[in-house]
């Protein structure tokens, strides 16, 4: 637009650093906070149907949990959110004219889970069972309303729509055409599908890990037991979901944001019959992908479902239209963890439900306690994929990110500032979580109820 | 009425209703620390019982307000964003901090302690960083050069007036807190408490409203543009001092409804937010059109005109979802005796 670019990429290298460790670190607890209300909420449904007070126990528990987790995930939002206007000012002033109704609407969403998770949490013994089930339908209600909103604006930052820029002014404003951009219902079921699965992948294992713990306590290995099963349920439903969802992400990146699915693949020359690239690392100066192994025609077959179909390769655009070439990891490595987790919940299901084992072998059990860890990873380097691959832009071929970084300097000192912050919350929070759960031991609760 | 003065409008109300909910909020925080050593006058959990179920909600304010700003005003979010990075990040450091450890407290006793003492002293701290983006937007602090505008830090803190602004907010939350909190502990029939809030915040009272003339007396000096226009709006702020001195009286007033009982703590409330209410009214409107002297005025940060009108119709749509929501939560955990006066579990 019409300001310079007064500083160089020193400066907007810091500001996106500062920007990426405060998302990293909030969409940890976002997604868990998306996640695991849906986890709760099928408890809940479950003891409703069966009327095992193992269920309800497990919903009591994991609304502790999920308590402690939104003390940080409402508070990290909150930075999030001013912070856009902090360092992306150039950015944010477009999105107030052109994209503003998500921001305004998820504020709506927020409210109906900040009110009802109060209402869940601190009124849960003077209200009835049926307002339980409804401020809980609530608060998932929100979270993930909330999710799908503000993944709405990332959507705009890639397809954006709905305004032109002319001689540096915004005209032509249509906020609702903004708002259903074309990458809009595509990217925002890929996080909630994706938040669900790893909410259900955590649950399950904490889960396997705990029955590992508890080898020899029947009782123990009962409750845990049904929360695994839970768990590899709705984690691989939800795999599935994301995986199929994916492919339609892919195939909208062929269409709308040809260079991003090019440095994603390391695909230099345009052509018919492309190859898909799985693994390796992209080399600049050779224009190949060193030590990946290449399945011929697959790469054109998916982006258009058909073998002749043209994918465009990056040196179709000039270079410093390129997205780093590091994209290519992190895009393997999403999908790599994808595909591992779809794998793994199809294996237990056949054990279980095919082979008619009840009991579940030490290695699978070691391979379901990695699955929470690893879906998170997952969403990290998805999200890292979307935002880097979308780069110099912030705003697709409209506003470079360094036309939109803040004007004022001194950004070292906020990250190290910011960056302790989260250190300490993160090691705080997995000590209060450890000092509930062991004042609080299964066995007391199930002794109780037996 | 223009686009720009509803805009401004729906905007001022969102910040009134976060100073005044974020007052009491904070100021809760504060007196949970004083009166930790006294277990007997149950002053520290009255304070709780109120902080618990409502700083999420207060919370959700904070992003409102820069959710409206920017989608109101985006003109103004350039250069609000530029010169308040360092400001805005202290007061965002200290709010996580304060929220995360509330919620640790409640589900991990141990913890108790350190979390009375953060959110204690971050009560004051916040309030004193907040109130600072008043003082900003009066211009002399910002220095712009070469199209670059920055934030005078060095002149901010040698003002008198950033002092008077920072006196004020901190009497002011001590204040309301105090007087909120004698009309929760009045409630709860807990008479001990009650004395006690009271009488702080008959001490307090006159602390704030003597910060409020310092604002003004420092004002005519260093923004004088905005002290003309608030004494030719003097009916606004002589209504405001009236109530001030209603809400004093009420403190006095025998009780309606029990025998013995000293002071209508309710009509207090009634009348101080009304009084707040009446001087920001003042300031705002002398403010106006500014939102930052002299560079951003409210017509040249507007959005455009169809976002602004779509924004609207969500704004409708919106509160009349969220509407019996509020109800419903301030019926939990402010009417209803069984939480207000019982202790928990």
């Amino acid at each position: 637009m019409e300001r310079d670019e007064h500083f160089g990429m020193d400066h907007v290298l810091t500001a996106r650093t500062l920007f990426g460790t405060t998302m990293a670190f909030h969409i940890i607890f976002a997604t868990l906070g998306v996640g695991i209300p849906l986890m709760i909420l099928f408890a809940e449904l479950l003891y409703q149907k069966t009327k095992d007070n193992d269920y309800a126990l497990m919903a009591n528990r994991w609304t502790k949990a999920l308590a402690i987790l939104l003390g940080v995930a409402i508070p990290s939002g909150t930075i999030a959110g001013v912070q856009l206007s902090l360092l992306w000012p150039g950015f944010m002033e477009v999105v107030g004219k052109v994209m503003a109704l998500p921001f305004q609407i998820e504020i709506y969403a927020f409210f109906v889970e900040a009110l009802f998770l109060s209402i869940y949490v601190y009124a849960a013994d003077r209200i009835s069972p049926t307002m339980r089930i409804i401020s809980l339908t609530l608060v998932a209600i929100g979270a993930a309303a909330s999710a799908i909103l503000i993944t709405n604006v990332h959507a705009f930052e890639g397809t954006p729509t709905g305004f032109r820029i002319e001689n540096g002014q915004i005209v032509d404003v249509n906020p609702w055409e903004a708002f259903f951009n074309p990458s809009f219902a595509v990217t925002a079921t890929h996080v909630v599908l994706s938040a669900y699965m790893t909410g259900a992948f955590t649950i399950a294992s904490i889960a396997a890990y705990h029955m590992l713990k508890n080898r020899h306590h029947e009782r123990i290995q009962l409750f845990h037991k049904k929360a695994l099963m839970l768990g590899l349920t709705v984690g691989g439903v939800f795999s599935l979901l994301t995986a199929i969802n994916g492919h339609e992400s892919a195939q909208l990146l062929h269409e709308y944001q040809p260079e991003k699915l090019a440095a994603a693949e390391g695909l230099f020359e345009t052509q018919s019959h492309a190859p898909l690239v799985i693994g390796g690392f992209t080399d600049r100066e050779t224009q190949t992908v060193k030590w990946g192994i290449e399945i011929p025609w697959l790469l054109s077959f998916l982006a258009g479902n058909r073998f002749d179909t043209v994918v465009v390769g990056l040196n179709d655009f000039p270079e410093e239209w390129w997205p780093p070439l590091f994209v290519h990891t992190l895009f393997n490595a999403m999908v790599g963890i994808g595909m591992f987790l779809l794998l793994l919940s199809i294996v237990g299901f056949v054990w279980h439900r095919i082979r008619k084992q009840h009991i579940f072998p030490n290695w699978f059990m070691w391979t379901v306690v990695t699955a929470g860890p690893l879906a998170l990873l997952g969403i990290e380097f998805g999200w890292i994929f979307a935002c880097t691959g979308r780069q110099p832009w912030v705003i697709y071929r409209m506003m470079t990110t360094a036309e939109a970084v803040t004007q004022s300097t001194n950004l070292g000192t906020l990250f190290l500032l910011f960056t302790s912050i989260y250190v300490f919350l993160l090691i705080a929070v997995v000590l209060v979580l450890r000092s509930y759960f062991r004042r609080h031991p299964i066995e007391q609760h199930l002794s109780t109820h037996m | 009425m223009t686009d720009e003065l509803i805009a401004i409008s729906i905007l001022w109300g969102f910040i009134f209703i976060y100073a005044v909910m974020a007052t009491m909020d904070f100021g809760a925080g504060f007196w949970s620390m004083v009166y930790i050593n006294r277990p007997q006058t149950k002053a520290t959990k009255i304070a709780n019982r109120y902080l618990s179920p409502t700083w999420e909600v207060t919370n959700v304010f904070i992003v409102a307000i820069v959710v409206a700003l920017v989608s109101f005003f985006p003109g103004a979010t350039f250069m609000l964003g530029t010169i308040l990075l360092i400001p805005g990040s202290i007061i965002l450091l200290l709010l996580t901090v304060r929220s995360a450890f509330l919620v640790f407290s409640h589900v991990a006793p141990k913890y108790e302690k350190v979390l009375v003492y953060i959110s204690g002293i971050s009560g004051l701290l916040i309030p004193a960083f907040l109130i600072s983006v008043l003082p900003i937007t009066h211009g002399s602090f910002v220095e712009t050069m070469n199209g670059v505008s920055r934030l005078r830090l060095d002149r901010l803190f040698t003002s008198p007036h950033e002092y008077a602004f920072i006196a004020f907010a901190i009497t002011s939350t001590l204040f309301l807190s105090s007087l909120l909190l004698a009309d929760y502990s009045n409630e709860a029939n807990e008479i001990e408490a009650y004395t006690i809030y009271r009488r702080d915040a008959l001490i307090i009272g006159p602390f704030a409203l003597l910060s409020s003339i310092l604002i003004m007396v420092t004002m005519r000096n260093e923004a004088r543009w905005l002290y003309d226009g608030m004494i030719a709006r003097w009916p606004w702020l002589a209504a405001s001092v009236m109530l001030f001195l209603l809400a004093g009286g009420a403190l006095f007033l025998p009780s309606w409804k029990k025998k013995n009982g000293r002071g209508m703590p309710r009509l207090a409330v009634v009348a101080i937010v009304l009084q707040y209410f009446c001087a920001s009214y003042a300031y705002g409107k002398a403010h106006l059109p500014y939102m930052i002297y002299p560079n951003v005025t409210i017509e040249s940060g507007f959005t455009h005109p169809n976002t602004f009108r779509a924004l609207f119709v969500t704004y409708i749509v919106g509160f009349a979802i969220l509407f019996p929501g509020f109800i419903y939560f301030w019926r939990l955990f402010m009417k209803d005796r069984r939480y207000v006066a019982n202790d928990e579990k």
